[in-house]
């Protein structure tokens, strides 16, 4: 590598999620100095790709919002607030923070074995973890009802409760924390941990002080892509978790009731919330990785 | 790092709470598939790959998959292209947005596309309805639902290479007299090949498993816009065993195809942290 | 490269020139609409999600006849409103075939289907049923009536009413029996809250609570006798309970304002001695006085598949669908306000 790749080499960034074992760490922009300004055709270029972007993204997500606004705030207000999307924002919020604190904990531990440890079938282990990012949702829907409804093999019968939402949250969160971590764990230098041994410190203080605050920024970025995903999930739950209102509807379920209702309003106004939750979480995304590579 | 006893007693804790874990979420769950697909034999399964509705949702994912991983293709090598070469601004913003498709709800999607490009109150697709070019309710917006969704995964894996890469060689080609697109062809292209292709198939096996936006925004309409997870869902639904053992035949075939997808993706990795 | 790399760049390259083939044929053969041949038709057709099995036989037979010949079919089967709707917002369709006479006047309204859809002899009925309560092969509960859906562990599933055109008919059965049977409306209203205290689940469609109820989610499912029979035929194992007071179901079928011309002649079949067999084959009542009743497999006792409840009740004895929409579905009806009062106490 030249030295000018070097400058741009990633700093071990609270990078986005890739899949494949983390070769590719997302990283930040290169600096303004080794870009160019846009030329004509690359003006132009600019200006096609803006235009598809808007035509398929931003258009249509700002369509969304004025649709939400549509009756007005008291509208807006009265479709956020009627009991059943609070119950089933309640509820997807609830599980998806549940599903995300259990994902912190084994997404870390999955990314550790990864990374430190070495045994037959590990390879094998790296295709598995990225099988929830590429099996189809209503296809995992499918499954889970097998193997946790009615006609369990585990004599279970978790069809129409919240435990369905919580599993199948964890099933579709399951690659985004792995990922995230699993890059900085690669390029930690164990010559760090090293030295804290050397000088008498135990194992589980090294981790606490040398690692985990190495892995934080992974960590956290990994966490709001998860908590993000799960909130997002629909296919996999269209099938197991009964949709009782109140109950075990989540927010998801409640926006296609109302599309399906010709009630585009109020599932404008359950989708812009979510939608928000997504922009803090991109924004707070890109805050974080910036300041991580400051320090890099 | 000493190799005690209690060292190997927490690597060995550890390998198995792994495991069984992964085993307990993923891979039962996969295998169960196939389980459930061979349940009656083989004959059932060939019989359900044999329904012409079944032929069609599969001819129609992939042609839907096709054309929107075609399209995030060049769009994504051209936004890539100038988010890393080029300055501009709103440089960042564009670099923000562009992950925006992933952290959205398939059902949100649905809804957006259909508030816009709806034939009879959409914002664009009154206008395109009159011309003749219906989208929600036909595979048009099929092909945009899922090009919505799986949007930003060439981007993401395009960027870093051309980061790495950096610019001498393409500023070499130009010195000597290549064209740009002489450039782009010779240099740049070949240089991010892998992490195009990595790119490439991680976005068809994302636009191949599309379900939430796409029910929304076609209709379901067997032979017509039935995708092959909608057929799933349908078949699902409906009585007797040789219904049930298409919907899971369908399945499996996606579970398989995605599987391929991930084994082919895994095994272009060079080697752990190099790059070509 | 290496000779590895250059083994695998080859296998992807021919794996993605397969591919693309693959998909450039059928994205041109598949994506497109058929095209019409010359004498091919293809008709549209909408429906709830029940009748699609009783559609197909009556197509089927449609064939057989001169005019349905050359005809093709594409369809779209599920819940009643959910698909009133969509048709409305754009679905193509021909004819449609629908639980609830308010989803036709639904397109009625929007100028898509014409005034006299329900001027002729049946009033646009194609089909009738009655509502029937559904229980596990044996009756391990020992239900008898509605006033047993009460008892405690029976857990009852019934479809949504936003979307479902079964839940409204179910809905309905249930509180009006109290009545039929010499209640008062306070006690129906009473037996309708104990009623929705009981329900396990609310699927989408009437087809969806028959899934739900058959993979174990509940041990009692409200149904359309036509689905009840239909599903034993098909090999499930369950029984079902015609109750004396129950409400009988009438689904209409129209033709579109700008429909092909053959859809009306289907819409005739399907109203003839032979379209209305084909209906009665598959459980549901038929509308027409002379239709053949042979033996109906799945039925309770297929020599006298339907017969008929002693206080049996319709929608026109409860006001037409209006005043029944009014009273007890739309924004302030009964049932929202039982929702949201069992919702919260759970």
């Amino acid at each position: 590598m030249t030295v000018d790749s070097q400058q741009l080499a990633p700093a071990p960034a609270a990078g986005a999620v890739t899949t494949g074992g983390g070769r590719r760490d997302r990283q930040r922009l290169p600096r303004a100095k080794r870009a160019t300004s846009l030329t004509p055709i690359s003006g132009l270029g600019l200006g096609i790709a803006l235009t598809w972007f808007s035509l398929l993204v931003l258009i249509p997500l700002t369509a969304v919002l004025v649709q939400a606004s549509m009756g007005g705030w008291s509208a807006y207000w009265d479709a956020l607030t009627s009991p059943q999307t609070l119950a089933a924002l309640k509820l997807t919020v609830g599980q998806a923070v549940l599903v995300t604190a259990v994902n912190i904990v084994m997404g870390t531990v999955i990314a550790w074995v990864l990374v430190r440890d070495q045994f037959a079938g590990k390879q094998l282990l790296e295709v598995v973890i990225d099988i929830p990012f590429a099996l189809p949702t209503i296809v995992a829907g499918l499954v889970l009802l097998s193997l946790y409804g009615p006609s369990s093999p585990l004599g279970v019968n978790w069809a129409n409760t919240r435990v369905a939402v919580f599993l199948a949250f964890l099933f579709v969160t399951l690659p985004f924390i792995v990922r995230t971590v699993q890059p900085v764990l690669l390029e930690l230098e164990q010559e760090v941990e090293e030295a804290a041994a050397s000088l008498g410190a135990s194992r589980l203080t090294t981790f606490r002080l040398v690692i985990l605050p190495s892995l934080a920024p992974a960590i956290a970025s990994g966490a709001a892509l998860s908590f993000c995903r799960a909130i997002s999930e629909y296919g996999s739950l269209v099938l197991l978790s009964g949709n009782l209102p109140y109950s075990t509807e989540v927010a998801s379920v409640r926006i296609m009731s109302s599309i399906e209702g010709d009630h585009l309003t109020e599932a404008a106004a359950v989708a812009s919330i979510l939608l928000v939750v997504a922009l803090i979480v991109i924004i707070t995304l890109d805050l974080i990785s910036r300041r991580v590579a400051r320090y890099a | 790092m000493p190799d005690t006893a209690a060292h190997r007693a927490i690597t060995w804790a550890l390998r198995l709470i792994v495991i069984g874990y992964l085993s307990f979420l993923v891979i039962w769950l996969v295998a169960l598939v196939a389980a459930k697909t061979f349940a009656g034999g083989l004959a059932p399964v060939i019989n359900a790959l044999r329904q012409p509705e079944v032929i069609f949702a599969f001819e129609l994912t992939l042609s839907a998959a096709f054309w929107a991983v075609v399209i995030n293709t060049i769009f994504g090598v051209g936004i890539s292209l100038l988010l890393v070469r080029y300055t501009f601004p709103g440089r960042r913003a564009l670099n923000a947005m562009v992950d925006l498709p992933l952290s959205i709800s398939p059902v949100v999607v649905g809804l957006a596309l259909v508030l816009v490009y709806s034939g009879r109150t959409g914002w664009l697709g009154q206008s395109l309805e009159q011309a003749g070019f219906q989208v929600i309710y036909a595979p048009p917006g099929i092909i945009l639902a899922t090009a919505f969704v799986s949007l930003p995964l060439v981007i993401r894996e395009v960027v870093p290479v051309l980061t790495e890469i950096g610019t001498e060689q393409e500023q070499a080609a130009r010195s000597l007299g290549a064209s740009s697109l002489q450039t782009f062809g010779r240099i740049t292209l070949p240089a991010i090949r892998w992490g195009l292709l990595y790119g490439v198939v991680l976005s068809l096996a994302r636009s191949l498993g599309e379900f939430g936006a796409v029910k929304i925004v076609s209709g379901g309409v067997a032979m017509r816009t039935q995708t092959a997870t909608l057929l799933v869902e349908e078949r699902y639904q409906q009585f007797g065993l040789q219904n049930s053992i298409t919907a899971y035949t369908a399945a499996f075939i996606l579970a398989l195809i995605a599987v391929l997808a991930l084994i082919i993706i895994t095994s272009l990795r060079p080697g752990k942290g190099a790059s070509q | 490269m290496s000779l590895r790399k250059v083994v695998r760049v080859r296998a992807l390259a021919a794996l993605i020139a397969a591919a693309a083939t693959v998909l450039l044929t059928g994205c041109v053969g598949g994506a497109a609409t058929a095209p019409d041949d010359a004498g091919t038709t293809t008709l549209h057709l909408v429906g709830y999600a029940v009748p699609k099995e009783a559609n197909n036989a009556i197509q089927k037979k449609f064939a057989e006849t001169t005019e349905g010949k050359d005809v093709t079919w594409e369809e779209s089967y599920g819940a009643s409103g959910d698909q009133s709707r969509a048709v409305l917002n754009g679905l193509k369709a021909d004819y449609v075939n629908f639980s609830l006479e308010g989803d036709v006047t639904r397109l009625v309204k929007a100028g898509l289907v014409d005034q006299s859809w329900n001027s002729g002899l049946t009033k646009g009925i194609v089909s009738d049923s009655a509502v029937v309560i559904v229980v596990q092969k044996g009756n391990p509960l020992g239900i008898r009536d509605w006033s047993d859906l009460t008892k405690p562990g029976v857990k009852i599933v019934t479809p949504n009413p936003a979307s479902s055109g079964s839940a409204r008919w179910n809905i309905l059965a249930a509180y009006q029996q109290v009545i039929a049977n010499g209640g008062t409306e306070a006690e129906a209203q009473a037996y309708l809250t104990k009623f929705f205290n009981h329900v396990a689940a609310l699927p989408g469609s009437g087809r969806d609570a028959t899934n739900a109820f058959l993979q174990g989610s509940a041990n009692v499912l409200i149904s359309y006798e036509n689905e009840a029979i239909l599903a034993r035929q098909s090999g499930e194992d369950f029984d079902y309970i015609l109750p004396d007071a129950t409400l009988k179901i009438e689904n209409p079928g129209a033709v579109l304002k700008d429909a092909n011309p053959k859809a009306k002649v289907y819409l005739d079949f399907v109203l003839s001695p032979a379209g209305q067999e084909e209906f009665v084959k598959k459980g549901f009542r038929p509308v027409i006085p002379d239709t053949p009743i042979g033996e109906v497999a799945g039925a309770n006792d297929p020599t006298k598949p339907f017969p008929v409840p002693s206080r049996l009740f319709t929608i026109s004895e409860l006001g037409g669908w209006d005043a029944v929409n009014a009273k007890f579905f739309d924004e302030g009806g009964l049932v929202p306000d039982i929702q949201k009062a069992t919702g919260r106490s759970q």
